[in-house]
């Protein structure tokens, strides 16, 4: 029997480039069963990309159209993509090297402009493709192999970041919250505007054999434990919160402009 | 796979018109089909921009101011294969800045026009002032081999046809195409007539085929939109021709790089454009381009006037550069004199291809080429 997500991958390039315990193969298939629950055609998708691992999410597996483009600049290339035809539904999927760090710039103007773009950052604090190094995202203190003594760069919170740049939609999930990551991808494609996810998805590769976390069941244990919903974490006494982070919608457009709604 | 074309009536009404050189080519973008902008503002380019803002408000086209000239080469990838004809307009420093993506569209066979109004460089420069400094950038700027084609306009006729012809190359070649002018030209103001009619040229389209190879001689692919269902895999890293990436296959990569070369260098014989005054019966040709060619043209009829045998070739079409054009301008002449408001660029290219001697006369103060620069009587005294 085929798997029930088949028609939408282009089964030839199988099997995937992503390393045993990559969190991407999880977001891979959390973007697919959303677009299934919508009902959405693929072909009306146009997926863009930049590069890194998590741009390979899409490109080449999805059996739709594909931009995979030049490193940090996939939401340049989706704007011009989706201004040329608005019937696209065009959503971005890449990483958090690419997407907040070279193309940092392009994200918060896109944001700014609330054009219709689903951006999904696959979040993994770490540049993998290339050999684990430092991104903006790494937390204090972590290993990476530009930071051998521990990162002392404070990390871009990038829900805040886009939130504070004007997008409609902003929510953080992990792929160990995949029922709410399904969810929430569901109320992004929906949203008529910039919609963002930051989607948290570990690199046992890069970041976890880096950290002393090489097992990837003990880092999606670990997204369980530090990942709080943003109700529980809000009603927390401040010293109470240390590194654990929120999971949510901090977002959520306005019920009447949004068709989800 | 060949283009379609197609002949249509002038967004504008047929006539003469009085305007400045950067606005007579946003005028040839609307009447080539142009419908979507994507751009940032510099000097001496900004005009085009305003320019065709307004006229797009009028014919109904897409605008976008982008963050950066990154962003505006990334946009217009996007909106051409959504299936627009696609523009931006720059200078120098913007241009440095869009290399990346223009390397990306010759590596995908995007087609785009990107005007290039240039300054005096390097780097910020002086703004307000001519320079042919661009020159080598356009074709050799982003990195890895690829052609491009690029276009020298020397009047404000020039800036609205050759932006038409621009986008009927970049279309029928899928490739990033340059209208390279200088600010001379782009801040001048003349007439120009527009007629009631434009050829226009439709990028090859066709349903079920590989879009990135498909054996054909002229080495054209066709190009299928975003939507059509098609399922496009479009990448900037090496594909066969269904789009696939094999960044490890060195036989893909070698058909790749050299299709993407060749595509251009087989066709460039119905690509070369070039013009040549007072030819026959000459000891020395000037060879030159953009606004410096009118002041070349200056010089060679006063050098006349004197009984000094010299004529005036000038290259529009700068890449591919036309040779064999240029050897048989030479033919027999004493020397070659390539005045260029830049240290010397042209004059490489023009050197490589005759036996006789090139003499570059390089002026980088910033002006426009003066007549009197090229003077020549000194040369001519020697020989
Ligand atoms: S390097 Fe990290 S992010 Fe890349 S595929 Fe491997 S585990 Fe995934």
């Amino acid at each position: 029997m085929n798997h029930p997500l088949e028609k939408y991958l282009r089964m030839e390039v199988f099997p995937s480039p992503f390393c045993s315990g990559c969190g991407h193969g999880i977001l891979l298939s959390a973007v697919l069963r959303a677009i299934d629950g919508l009902g959405y055609s693929m072909d009306d998708m146009l997926f863009v990309s930049g590069i890194g691992c998590a741009a390979w999410i899409p490109s080449p597996h999805f059996a739709a159209d594909t931009l995979h483009t030049t490193h940090g600049r996939a939401v340049a290339f989706a704007t011009g993509a989706k201004l040329q035809n608005p019937n696209l539904k065009v959503m971005v999927i890449s990483g958090d090297g690419d997407i907040a760090a070279i193309g940092g710039n392009h994200l918060i103007h896109a944001a700014r402009r609330n054009i219709d773009l689903t951006v999904i950052c696959a979040n993994n604090s770490v540049y993998g493709m290339t050999g684990g190094q430092l991104a903006p995202t790494t937390p204090l203190e972590c290993f990476t192999s530009t930071s051998p003594s521990g990162n002392t760069e404070p990390p871009f919170d990038l829900c805040k970041l886009v939130e504070g740049a004007g997008a409609g939609y902003v929510a953080r999930f992990t792929v160990a919250h995949i029922h709410m990551l399904i969810k929430s991808i569901k109320a992004a494609l929906e949203y008529e505007g910039f919609s963002f996810i930051e989607a948290v998805s570990p690199c046992p590769t890069q970041f976890g054999r880096m950290n002393a976390v090489p097992s990837p069941v003990d880092l999606i244990n670990m997204l369980k434990k530090d990942f709080v919903s943003m109700a529980k974490y809000n009603k927390m006494p401040l010293e109470e919160r240390g590194s654990l982070k929120p999971i949510g919608e901090f977002v959520k457009p306005d019920v009447r402009k949004s068709k989800a709604g | 796979m060949k283009y379609t074309t197609e002949t249509i009536p002038s967004a504008l009404k047929p006539g003469d018109y009085f305007m400045m050189g950067d606005e007579a080519s946003a005028e040839g973008a609307v009447a080539a089909g142009c419908r979507f902008f994507a751009g940032y503002p510099i000097t001496p380019t900004s005009e085009l921009m305003v320019h065709i803002v307004k006229r797009f408000e009028e014919v109904g086209g897409k605008f976008i101011q982008m963050e950066d000239e990154i962003g505006s080469v990334g946009a217009m990838v996007g909106a051409s294969w959504a299936g627009g004809k696609v523009m931006t307009a720059t200078s120098g420093p913007g241009l440095s800045l869009m290399m990346e993506n223009i390397g990306y569209a010759a590596m995908t066979e995007t087609p785009m026009v990107i005007v290039d109004i240039q300054r005096a460089g390097p780097s910020t420069g002086q703004a307000t002032r001519p320079g042919s400094g661009d020159i080598l950038q356009v074709k050799y700027g982003s990195h890895g081999d690829y052609e491009i084609i690029a276009l020298s306009p020397w009047s404000v006729q020039e800036m609205y046809d050759l932006t038409i012809e621009a986008f009927n190359l970049a279309e029928a070649y899928r490739a990033p195409v340059f209208l390279l002018a200088d600010e001379g030209v782009g801040h001048l103001r003349e007439n120009f007539t527009v007629k009631g009619e434009v050829e226009v040229y439709h990028r090859p389209k066709a349903k079920g085929l590989p879009p990135f190879d498909t054996g054909d001689e002229d080495m054209i692919p066709p190009m299928p939109a975003f939507g059509e269902g098609e399922k496009l895999l479009i990448t900037g890293s090496t594909h066969d021709e269904w789009g696939y990436r094999k960044t490890q296959v060195s036989a893909v990569h070698d058909r790749l790089v050299k299709r993407l070369v060749n595509k251009i260098r087989v066709n460039a014989g119905k690509i070369h454009r070039w013009e040549a005054h007072f030819i026959e019966d000459i000891e020395y040709l000037v060879v030159a381009y953009g606004i410096s060619a009118r002041a070349a043209l200056k010089t060679v009829m006063d050098l006349r006037k004197e009984g000094i045998k010299i004529g005036l070739w000038r290259p529009i079409t700068i890449w591919p550069f036309p040779e064999e054009a240029l050897k048989e301008a030479a033919e027999g002449v004493k020397a070659v004199i390539v005045p260029e408001m830049n240290h010397g660029q042209l004059v490489r290219e023009v050197e490589r291809h005759l036996s006789v001697p090139v003499h570059p006369i390089a002026q980088v103060d910033g002006e426009i080429m003066r007549p009197e620069t090229i003077d020549i009587r000194y040369l001519i005294l020697d020989i």
